[in-house]
């Protein structure tokens, strides 16, 4: 180190001046199309980001990717009077796999019978225990409770959850994770298939 | 802007103060300047912290919300963004820190850990959620919440001082700067001074049984 | 490389004809020791045998049989597999054991939260208080029979949440209304409580220098809400005007229980608890606690998920020496701008993570015999743009940057120095360890995964002064970016679980100790299973906690701004320290 002293920041700050070019230089080259475009958000997310990184939040949101998870929710598929029909059958498979144990399941019974009926009567998540693990969704065999996109959910008041809130179509879990409902239905289709094929048989 | 709109401050008024315009055009001005310039306090607790300086780097960048500078000290904040796990340990501190912070002030719960106790509630050593000590202004849920889901929740806070009005604002009442929150001690576990008769009674109980 | 380990039964038992015998209980490995000759046995470890490393030190507490165990790991810093010797105390008060920091000045911290938790009590200690609890609480948290004012059941899942699960907050269950508990015959009125008594007392043991002016000593608190010190973690230092002479460091502001909630979690629930272990790597808490979950149920990852685990877990490095780098060059004087540089490569790895495993930093992304999922379509062409474009520019940048900043380097050569013998007495592991010129790393050491198929170098640097744990993790980070460019090259296609998916896995009685090269250190995980779906116990080595060992001596005879560089360059991450 017998430089001269100074040479180590003047390195320095000739990084932070070529960083101040570089914003002007890419909003020059992206003019017009580097706010509030979906191709310009994704350019500040790229390999080739430089310039100013800032995604304007609210205005611009960065996409999230499928898997993303966040609360979960409950599927229906909407019924054709509009009723909701939850796929959940009340398992309990979820209750059980819940690292901060924070659904509760009341699991509904025939008022003829006394029997046990796959439907849930109450369903509640805490979210101010929920870990976003999505274990729930990865263990449930009915695809009946998946993670949901919406982060947007600063409130007044604390966040439990009960079946009315968690519930939201299935038309809204295809358009969230189309992939995933994709390779999903077609699996619950061949397995259908497959069930039904032999009786057809005999 | 016509007279109406600036009567309007965004929430109803009520109907014994309708006919002051001047207060709520001024409480218009008064809001928009402090809700633009909210100094949070610059405090971490754990993992939901890192998201937190992640919202207030680059590319989330707070500054645009008029919230960039972090103070580190609470003499100096508006807001505390309470942001993770809460264990007894920590909790006379943090009364300290909020008893310190000027009025007017706010308190976001950020993350499930700070807002109900989190994914850790069942432990010996954690707080139920800030807010059995603090009041809680805005409760952000998620575990972490994402840069963008803190921005919203700090929306939130933003919207809450749009409604507020010089008129009902308790930091002007008398003796408001007095009301300080007793510090609970770290006794056998956590004492909160408001519960000794409580804790009392329910020793005479349990001697009883 | 590695030592048979036929070669050391013969040795130690040759040695020590009485006082030690191979642990014969079924699923077990290691070596009982007598209690009395605990201290003539680790001597001999260390100075016979070459086993100069302890790992770490934990207890077990073993209800049904009514003993205590404390558990020692000691490894060899030549590279090797390890000894783990075990002392049996009968559980009745004082579960006493002589305490080994005087063979291993590592063991310090590690002795006092044994005692703190378990109430483990080490004669000899020279600074036996609680750690991560305050000093008066009441009771030993670990112990299997202490119950918290929130306890339920002894394991979950819970009966109450399915089928009949009338939403209940716990808080209904107390008779606070909180989360709190006091002994039977506690009057808040009659005690008073003074925990900082015990930590003052300490500090102000300290040798007195006798020569020069007799100048008062003061005592600084730093933290714990203190910008510098990344999170809730306090220092309390003794000054002689601007210099140090004493220091203690004072955690537990985020002690979260996790090893309390994680004897009561089943195996796989435990995975999104790891997460918030050292909560700027997720991926390498998964990786350590899949390793050692997986010794003990004897399976083993597919070939892909073998590489997608390497990825992942170098990309954790990648992002988490970034972070790093960010906040150590702010601590130095460099005020947040270095920062966003740093955030920003780091911002690109947490959206691929994001992609692959959902979340930004908790992943949960690892299972027992694979990983939960495989990439989803264009993030693996995304982790070759990242990784073989833009990141090895980007790191150069932002090395030449500062790197040879003259106030940086003056802030950072020289300054807490860590000699190499030090750092192997301590404990101190990770890239702290490499920077006083020690080439430990466990991918080399003792290659775990697949960590033997890359190439690529242990970097080390010489004088062990914060310039150097800086640079050494620019180091590792190039050479990380190295191990992503081959595994990426390499990676075959197939499936990405060896095992059908449950969620309920069946793990044999025994124990296993799993350890990785987390990007803090060497990461461990002890886990003794019963057979039952819960682990009996669940131990985490976390480095940031050992590697703070080493503090309070760094930080004696400098100067009191110093302070707060040392902790930057050591690495911490609360929720490691305290877990
Ligand atoms: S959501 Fe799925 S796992 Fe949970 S109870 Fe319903 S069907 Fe079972
Ligand atoms: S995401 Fe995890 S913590 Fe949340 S409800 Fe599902 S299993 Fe429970
Ligand atoms: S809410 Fe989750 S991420 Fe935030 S502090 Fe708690 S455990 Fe950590």
């Amino acid at each position: 180190m017998n430089d001269m002293y100074g040479k180590g920041i003047l390195k320095g700050l000739s990084v932070s001046l070529k960083r101040f070019f570089e914003t002007y230089l890419d909003d020059l080259s992206w003019i017009g199309r580097r706010y509030n475009t979906d191709a310009g958000i994704a350019h500040r997310g790229s390999k080739d980001a430089r310039g100013i990184f800032t995604v304007q939040y609210p205005e611009e949101k960065i996409p999230v990717p499928e898997e993303f998870r966040f609360i979960p929710f409950l599927v229906y598929n909407e019924g054709p009077n509009g009723e909701k029909n939850l796929l959940c059958t009340s398992c309990g498979i979820c209750a059980k796999v819940c690292p901060p144990q924070c659904i509760w399941i009341v699991r509904s019974t025939d008022p003829a019978t006394g029997r046990p009926i796959p439907d849930p009567a109450e369903f509640y998540i805490d979210a101010d225990i929920c870990m976003n693990c999505g274990l729930c969704a990865e263990y449930c065999p009915f695809d009946a409770i998946k993670m949901d996109h919406d982060y947007e959910l600063a409130a007044f008041g604390r966040h439990i959850y009960n079946k009315a809130m968690l519930s939201k179509p299935t038309k809204y879990y295809e358009s969230i994770r189309p992939e995933n409902a994709t390779r999903e239905n077609a699996a619950r289709a061949a397995k259908l298939a497959a069930r039904t094929a032999p009786t057809k048989a005999d | 802007m016509d007279s109406n709109e600036l009567n309007s401050p965004g929430f109803d008024i009520p109907p014994e103060i309708k006919g002051q315009i001047a207060i709520t055009s001024l409480d218009r001005i008064y809001n928009w300047g402090r809700s633009a310039s909210v100094w949070p306090l610059m405090f971490g607790l754990a993992c939901c912290a890192i998201e937190m300086i992640c919202t207030a780097a680059s590319r989330f960048d707070l500054a645009r919300f008029g919230m960039e500078i972090m103070r580190p000290s609470p003499r100096q904040s508006d807001l505390m963004i309470v942001s993770g796990t809460v264990t007894k340990k920590m909790m006379p501190t943090i009364v300290r820190l909020y008893n310190q912070m000027p009025e007017p002030k706010y308190v976001l719960a950020m993350g499930a850990c700070a807002s109900g106790g989190g994914p850790f509630k069942e432990g010996y050593n954690v707080v139920s959620g800030v807010d059995r000590f603090i009041p809680v202004d805005v409760y952000v849920p998620g575990c972490p919440p994402t840069p963008q889901a803190l921005l919203n929740g700090l929306m939130k806070v933003q919207e809450k001082i749009r409604g507020e009005s010089i008129k009902n604002s308790r930091w002007y009442k008398k003796g408001s700067d007095l009301a300080e929150i007793p510090i609970p001690i770290l006794g056998p576990d956590l004492i909160d001074p408001r519960k000794l008769d409580l804790i009392k009674n329910e020793a005479k109980l349990q001697e009883q049984a | 490389m590695t030592t048979p380990a036929a070669v050391q039964t013969l040795d130690l038992s040759t040695r020590f004809p009485d006082g030690a015998t191979p642990d014969a209980r079924p699923g077990y490995s290691g070596w009982l020791v007598d209690k009395s000759r605990l201290v003539e046995f680790a001597t001999a470890l260390r100075d016979e045998f070459g086993y100069d490393y302890l790992s770490s030190v934990t207890g077990v507490d073993y209800l049904p049989e009514g003993k205590m165990e404390v558990v020692y790991q000691v490894y060899r810093t030549t590279g090797g597999s390890g000894v783990m010797f075990k002392v049996q105390v009968p559980r009745q008060d004082p579960v006493e054991v002589p305490s080994l920091v005087s063979i291993y000045p590592g063991a310090e911290f590690q002795e006092r939260e044994a005692w703190d938790l378990l109430g483990i009590k080490f004669s000899g200690h020279p600074d036996l208080r609680r750690i991560l609890m305050w000093e008066g609480f009441s009771g030993f948290p670990l112990r299997k029979d202490w119950h918290e004012p929130y306890f339920e059941e002894e394991a979950k899942p819970y009966k109450n949440r399915w089928p009949d699960g009338k939403i209940v907050q716990a808080e209904s269950n107390n008779p606070y209304a909180d989360n709190i508990a006091y002994p039977p015959d506690f009057s808040p009125e009659a005690e008073s409580f003074d925990p900082e008594k015990a930590l003052y007392d300490a500090l102000r043991k300290y040798q007195k220098n006798e020569i020069g002016l007799n100048t008062d000593h003061i005592i600084v608190n730093l933290g714990p809400q203190h910008p510098s010190t990344h999170g809730v973690f306090r220092v309390a230092v003794m000054l002689d005007g601007e210099e140090i002479v004493n220091l203690k460091p004072v955690m537990g502001y985020l002690h979260r229980n996790h090893e309390k909630i994680g004897e009561r979690n089943t195996y796989l629930m435990n995975m999104p608890y790891t997460d918030r272990l050292d909560y700027l790597a997720s991926m390498s808490n998964n990786f350590g606690y899949a390793l050692a979950v997986e010794k003990l149920m004897g399976i083993a990852p597919t070939e892909r998920a073998d590489y997608i685990r390497v990825l992942m877990a170098e990309m954790t490095r990648i992002s988490n020496h970034l972070f790093l780098i960010g906040t150590l060059l702010n601590d130095l004087g460099a005020y947040f701008t270095p920062m966003l540089y740093a955030l920003e490569e780091r911002e690109l790895i947490l959206d691929i993570f994001e992609a692959v495993a959902g979340s930004r930093m908790m992943c949960n992304y690892f299972r027992f015999g694979g990983v939960a999922r495989d990439f989803p379509e264009g993030t693996f062409q995304k982790i070759k743009e990242i990784f073989f474009e833009r990141l090895p520019g980007k790191i150069d940048e932002i090395d030449r940057f500062l790197s040879e900043n003259e106030i940086i380097r003056s802030r950072g050569v020289g300054q807490g120095v860590l000699t190499a013998e030090d750092a192997i007495r301590y404990s101190v592991s990770g890239p702290m360890l490499r920077a006083s010129g020690i080439p430990y790393d466990l991918r080399r050491a003792e290659p775990y995964s697949i960590y033997d198929r890359f190439e690529f170098d242990v970097c080390t640097r010489k004088n062990g002064d914060i310039y150097d744990r800086l640079m050494v993790r620019f180091d590792e980070i190039r050479q990380s970016i190295r191990i992503i460019q081959q595994a990426v090259k390499q990676i075959p296609p197939g499936p990405v679980t060896s095992v059908k998916p449950m969620y309920q896995v069946r793990v044999p009685a025994g124990e296993a100790y799993g350890r990785v090269e987390g990007p803090k250190g060497e990461l461990g995980f002890y886990i003794v299973s019963n057979g039952k779906p819960t682990p009996w116990r669940y131990h985490v080595r976390a480095p940031s906690f050992i590697n703070l060992t080493a503090f309070g001596p760094m930080c004696i005879g400098q100067k009191v701004a110093d302070v707060v560089g040392i902790l930057g360059s050591i690495d911490i991450v609360l929720g490691e320290v305290d877990r």
